[in-house]
């Protein structure tokens, strides 16, 4: 194995343009020279910026279980729902794969999400070199499945938008669904700052050591 | 390790000017976070309103997570959980109130199951039938928190901050009476009954009526009230008169009150001040026996008929009714006798006298009374329906009774008796069966045996004077009867249109009315000619 990296070359590459340079030793903040973006060897404060994400989103994550993501007015009085009374009332009342769509969907995958970028970033805090390759993968997994726990805002914004009859029924988004939708959001932007490189380097260090 | 020979080349990274501090804006987002959360959960906590109970004997209509708490028609809460009540004789409901609602939750506060209800009264909480039952509150004027409750069966009748006055009614029959019975002042529906209950001891009904303001003021101290249930038809001098009140208190029964026309104009009555419900109209507006005197009378006759509460009668006016009824052993005199107690109401005989007479004192009472008994005034057992045989107990005066004091050291003092009428009537008829007994009835038979045989004998010899009679005494009769028969017929032979003693008599009848032919004309021709007398008759003068 030709074990050789940018990095330990000392080599960076533009994140915006693609290009390959060579910062100054005494420059800590060098600027790509062909298109002025700031260079990094990694992705600038992966780990820092990656918590503070997930942090934000695990907190945002229990209002949006405890709060009503819709409130359903009808002639027979208003009714609020959280995902887990949606899905409990979908599971009694023999809806099962519906119900297990959406407690997949809605709290299952942006729970293990967020688990799993905990477990990530701990890990790659650690510099561990325990499965690396299953850690890049898992990586690969929450970053592909983020998007579709939009669902649930999905249905709550579209049903909103239809049902609007005045006094017969009208369907509002609770404000579980914003903070709903800011988990979701968070936790895309979580995985988004981080660099999966990282899980690889402690590797090459070792290696190298 | 920067700084090692490449074998190809790269160019060089620019220099950017040093950043200010280290801080990441990034930690920003997760304080954003946080402060969102925080507001979120701070507002959740702090709009969290108390959680109560209530327990209810049954969840009928009610669901866990559905039905609301209303008051006035405003949600201010939800049913969170229904579950049975430990000893499983009733549910406890857990709501969970809005926060507002907090200071109303005192001791008094009271929750009911609101849902369709139809009586004869009318029809209620119609909407229930599309939204479900509620449950309604009515906020207690208390001020001791509270968050257990007990549900009513029945929703309150009038709300607790409708302004007016309860009040309360004593009764031992209530009739018709019922929640929601109307109460009427002239005929104007002022409030309703809005509880009736079995007092304590069972022995009467306590019914509670709400009178609304204004209207409330008009109950005074004296106002008397009473059941205006039903119709009323008095049977008087002047013909028959059906009194009612709204036909719906004909059939849900109502209560009526008014003041005494002649009674003193007194203050508005205390709210729940206590006033007797009387049965009708006439009993209510009676003078108040304020003044009852016991008595007691000893029968010896049966009571058969006689029924507490039946009435002391004198001369047509009720003076007091029969308390109670019962059977003595009279050791001296060995008999049993029936004792009745009696309670007088002196005021009702009381003369209607134009000055206001002062309460008589004890001394002055017990002179009437002597005086009284001492004129011949008895009590007597009258059958007041012939059909029923109901007795009561009338007052009289016998003038020939005998003589009879007041024992005035017994308590209740005892008042003379005399047998009652029936008994008397059946004395009579024993007495009379007495005399009949005591005729010599024998002897009058052998009396009137020995009348019979003379009278016999009588006939015997009157039966032979007759034939007597009729063997002498025929033939000359008929003799003589004969000799009667012959005379008449020589008369009618005499009689008759062609005897000769007619025919006489007509032909000289004819002869005198021709002479009195003559004679008259000779008067005209002496009329005419006087001179004839003395010349004579002359001739013609023609």
């Amino acid at each position: 194995m030709i074990a050789v990296t940018a990095a330990e070359e000392g080599l960076m590459v533009c994140h915006t343009c693609g290009l390959l340079s060579a910062p100054s030793a005494t420059d800590h903040h060098p600027v790509c020279p062909r298109c002025g973006a700031g260079l990094h060897m990694r992705k600038p404060d992966s780990i820092n910026r990656a918590w503070a994400y997930l942090i934000a989103a695990a907190i945002l994550f229990i209002p949006a279980n405890v709060l009503p993501v819709m409130v359903t007015g009808a002639i027979f009085g208003t009714q609020s729902d959280t995902i887990m009374s949606g899905v409990v009332y979908l599971w009694t009342s023999g809806s099962w794969p519906l119900a297990a769509i959406i407690f997949i969907a809605s709290i299952m995958v942006p729970g293990s999400k967020l688990l799993a970028l905990f477990f990530l970033l701990v890990s790659a805090q650690r510099r561990s070199t325990w499965k690396p390759l299953e850690r890049t993968k898992l990586y690969r997994v929450v970053e592909l499945v983020g998007r579709w726990s939009m669902v649930d805002i999905y249905v709550a914004a579209i049903l909103t938008a239809l049902v609007q009859f005045q006094a017969l029924a009208t369907i509002k988004a609770g404000p579980g669904a914003i903070a709903f939708g800011a988990v979701v959001v968070l936790t895309m932007f979580a995985a988004e700052c981080f660099d999966p490189r990282l899980i690889w380097d402690p590797l090459l260090r070792r290696a190298d050591g | 390790m920067a700084n090692a020979p490449r074998d190809f080349d790269v160019p060089e990274a620019a220099v950017a000017p040093k950043r200010r501090g280290s801080f990441s804006i990034v930690w920003l987002i997760p304080l954003v976070a946080v402060v969102i959360g925080g507001w979120l959960a701070y507002k959740a906590i702090s709009e969290r309103g108390p959680t109560i109970t209530i327990s209810f004997k049954t969840a009928e209509g009610l669901e866990a997570g559905k039905t609301k708490i209303k008051y006035k028609n405003v949600d201010v809460g939800e049913v969170k959980s229904i579950v049975l009540s430990p000893d499983r004789s009733g549910v406890i409901l857990t709501a969970e109130l809005k926060k507002e609602t907090t200071p109303y939750l005192v001791e008094d506060t009271r929750f009911w199951v609101v849902s369709a209800h139809i009586a004869a009264g009318g029809v209620s909480g119609l909407g229930t039938l599309f939204s479900g039952s509620y449950i309604g509150v009515d906020i207690g004027k208390s001020s001791k928190p509270q968050r257990h409750f007990v549900g009513l069966e029945v929703g309150p009748v009038v709300a607790a901050d409708l302004p007016g006055r309860q009040f309360v009614l004593h009764s031992d029959d209530p009739g018709s009476l019922d929640r929601g019975s109307p109460v009427f002042f002239r005929r104007v529906r002022v409030g309703q009954v809005v509880a009736s209950d079995l007092d304590q001891d069972g022995k009467g009904v306590t019914v509670k009526v709400f009178v609304e303001a204004p209207y409330d003021q008009y109950v005074t101290a004296d106002t008397r009230f009473w059941q205006a249930s039903g119709v009323d038809v008095t049977l008087d001098a002047t013909g028959i008169k059906v009194d009612t009140q709204s036909l719906a208190s004909i059939l849900l029964g109502g209560i009526a009150f008014q003041a005494p026309p002649d009674g003193p104009t007194s203050a508005s009555a205390e709210p729940d001040a206590v006033f007797t419900l009387f049965h009708d109209r006439t009993a209510a507006m009676a003078k108040p026996d304020t003044d009852a005197v016991p008595a007691l009378l000893y029968f010896s006759e049966s009571l058969r008929g006689l029924s507490v509460g039946a009435p002391v009668d004198f001369s047509g006016v009720t003076i007091g009714e029969v308390k109670a009824i019962s059977a003595d052993f009279d050791e001296a005199a060995r008999t049993i006798r029936f004792p009745v107690e009696i309670a007088l109401y002196p005021d009702r005989l009381r003369a209607r006298s134009r000055h206001a007479i002062a309460k008589p004192t004890p001394a002055e009472r017990k002179a009437r009374f002597d005086s009284l008994i001492a004129a011949g005034a008895r009590f007597q057992l009258k059958t007041g329906n012939l059909l029923t045989g109901q007795l009561f107990v009338a007052l009289d005066f016998f003038p020939n009774a005998p003589k009879a004091t007041i024992d005035w050291t017994k308590k209740p003092m005892e008042l003379p008796t005399v047998p009652g009428g029936l008994q008397e009537l059946q004395k009579m008829l024993a007495d009379l069966s007495k005399k009949f007994h005591k005729l010599p009835l024998d002897e009058i038979g052998t009396n009137l045996r020995l009348t019979l045989q003379t009278l016999n004998r009588t006939l015997q010899s009157t039966d032979a004077f007759v034939k007597h009679l009729d063997a002498e005494v025929a033939p000359v009769a008929r003799g003589a009867l004969e000799d009667v028969r012959r005379t008449l017929t020589t008369a009618e032979r005499t009689l008759t249109a062609d005897a000769p003693l007619q025919h006489d008599l007509r032909e000289a009848l004819r002869e005198l009315t021709r002479a009195a032919q003559a004679l008259r004309v000779l008067a005209d021709f002496l009329e005419r000619h006087p001179e004839a007398l003395i010349h004579g008759k002359k001739e013609d003068q023609k």
